[in-house]
């Protein structure tokens, strides 16, 4: 840990490798201080996983040793760094599927110790918060973020660079899980959360009205009863529209997402609202939650598409911030698939 | 020419470095599945202990399976990161090769097994060649049953080795002519594999990073169920 008298002497200008294979992404990225990024390249899986309607582990991390040595190279070349190399490595270690992310973090740690420079651990949850400080590096905390993925809902009141406080977690699905659900019981493919959001321009989200669970309780959600309700409506009314079902159902999950998130950020005092992760790029939840932020006087962090799926540029960007707040991470680190959101404060 | 041989293919780690002089340091630990958490201190210890700098490195060498998948993995992508890193070839050789190279002395049939979890094994035959082996056969998947009768069947005196032949040895002991080799030659090592790959590096049988896959020999579960789904 740094001693307050003496924080550790990283000089500006530092350029960070950050790489991320937690999922079906593989990415790299050089991003310099955190903020400023030099690259960004993403190699998606999608079209490999979507004949299986998600994404199967041992596809993904074979799919993994084969993209990331190109992706990496292509990392540097588009930062303009070739003959020289970056200040240090950051690599996604948990959470997200073991064998995946044992390619990054292998690759990392290797890379890091070639070049000499500092290894640095960053939990992907924590990557996915600063993908929005990427874009607004000034953003004034606190800020309430609301980080929805296909593996994650999580409602972070986020008050200082590594300090967090979980809100509010998913009790079952999470929310693009049942956008995926919903989307492949609708025969629409996958992934469901695109899918359902342009098939829901088309419909009426007024035509049914499908529950919204613990809208005024506490900050956790439930999609799971959502999903069933969708499926015995279907049931009983083969005839409906497609396109309506999908509004409906979409509606009803951004009801939730933004009822709860607006909420959190009354309750503390926030300044402004972000989002963050593969569902912050639902066009619905982009609008009212815009809408909610200007009703109630906050500032509003979307970041662009590509900074709410999987990146690595939110790795190298979360992994500055660790390195100065705890050095760089030992060379006999490993993976772990549950790592959860801790803060430095508790 | 400096090798380095990075071999974490079965349940255990190992790293080794050489060249011209023979094998300079090597590393062994059998801490199961943490791989990961081994493999980079391990690498930093052989280069300490072969007093050489990885940037004097010319070729990175590595176990290419089958074996564990997971284990694998953790290996191949680390070779692959050095080497583009050093911007040197690499060199992959198969982990029943790395079994049946230190038992090269032996005039019998080589038998090289790998545990292959899910009541299988992977394996493959060998014989002594001037200078080492040669492989006889392809890198084959089955039940020690299957390699039982194999065996039978070709009636000649072998030796099995691998962690393979030792968790079935109740199929093989029985055989008439069939020996196991000991425990200390269950696992492929890193010292064979970097005098492997610097025979091979002599010919410059090498391949850049992004050309070089491991050797699964099995497809993936949902791929392979996808292929024999109802109506196909
Ligand atoms: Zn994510």
């Amino acid at each position: 840990m740094t001693t307050e008298e003496n924080p550790r002497p990283y000089p500006a200008g530092m350029r960070i490798l950050g790489i991320e294979t937690s999922c079906d992404e593989t990415a790299a990225a050089v991003v310099v201080d955190g903020h400023h990024v030099l690259s960004s390249v993403v190699s998606s899986q999608i079209d490999i996983h979507a004949r299986y309607g998600g994404v199967v582990p041992e596809i993904a991390s074979r799919a993994h040793v084969e993209l990331l040595t190109p992706v990496i190279a292509r990392s540097l070349i588009e930062a303009g760094i070739q003959d020289d190399h970056v200040d240090a490595v950051a690599a996604t270690v948990g959470p997200g599927l073991i064998g995946a992310l044992l390619v990054g973090v292998s690759a990392a740690k290797t890379l890091a110790l070639v070049w000499d420079v500092p290894f640095i651990a960053v939990n992907h949850l924590e990557a996915h918060l600063y993908a929005a400080l990427l874009e607004d590096p000034e953003i004034e905390l606190p800020v309430v973020v609301l980080l929805v993925s296909g593996g994650h809902t999580l409602l972070v009141l986020m008050e200082g660079h590594g300090k967090y406080r979980v809100l509010g977690s998913t009790i079952d699905d999470a929310a693009g899980e049942a956008f995926d659900k919903v989307a492949r019981y609708l025969g629409l493919g996958y992934p469901g959360g695109p899918a359902i959001d342009a098939i829901s321009m088309e419909g009426d989200p007024q035509s049914v009205q499908f529950p919204r669970a613990m809208l005024n309780e506490g900050y956790d959600f439930s999609f799971s009863g959502l999903k069933t309700s969708v499926v015995n409506y279907v049931r009983r009314n083969p005839e409906v529209h497609t396109a309506d079902v999908a509004a409906a159902f979409q509606e009803a999950v951004v009801d939730v997402l933004v009822a709860k998130a607006r909420r959190a950020a009354r309750d503390h005092g926030a300044k402004g609202l972000c989002l963050a992760g593969g569902v912050a790029a639902n066009s619905l939840l982009r609008e009212r939650l815009l809408d909610a932020c200007v009703t109630d006087g906050l500032r509003a962090f979307l970041p662009s598409r590509a900074m709410c799926t999987d990146n690595a540029a939110m790795v190298a960007a979360a992994g500055w911030y660790r390195l100065q707040s705890d050095g760089p991470s030992p060379l006999d680190t490993g993976a772990d698939p549950n790592l959860r959101l801790v803060s430095t404060l508790s | 020419m400096l090798i380095i041989g990075i071999d974490t293919a079965t349940m255990q780690v190992s790293v080794a470095v050489g060249g011209h002089e023979g094998v300079l340091a090597s590393t062994q630990s059998s801490r199961g599945r943490q791989h990961a958490e081994v493999l980079t201190p391990s690498i930093e210890f052989a280069c300490k202990q072969a007093r050489i700098e990885l940037s004097e490195i010319s070729v990175v060498a590595v176990d290419l399976g089958p074996g564990l998948f997971t284990g694998l993995r953790v290996g191949v992508a680390a070779a692959k990161a050095m080497a583009y890193a050093l911007d040197v070839p690499m060199i992959g050789v198969p982990s029943l090769d790395l079994l049946a190279f230190p038992v090269r002395f032996t005039p019998r049939l080589i038998v090289a097994t790998i545990d292959a979890r899910r009541g299988e094994l992977f394996y493959a035959f060998y014989r002594q060649v001037p200078g080492g082996i040669q492989r006889i056969s392809d890198h084959q998947v089955g039940s020690p049953d299957d390699l039982a009768s194999e065996l039978m069947a070709s009636g000649e005196e072998c030796l099995l080795v691998g962690d393979g032949a030792i968790r079935y040895s109740e199929v093989f002991e029985g055989l008439k002519k069939c020996e196991i080799a000991e425990e200390g030659f269950a696992y492929p090592n890193a010292t064979s594999l970097v005098m492997l790959a610097h025979a091979q590096a002599l010919r410059e049988q090498w391949v850049k990073p992004w050309d070089l896959q491991p050797l699964y020999l099995r497809k993936p579960d949902a791929e392979i169920n996808w292929a024999t789904r109802p109506g196909v």
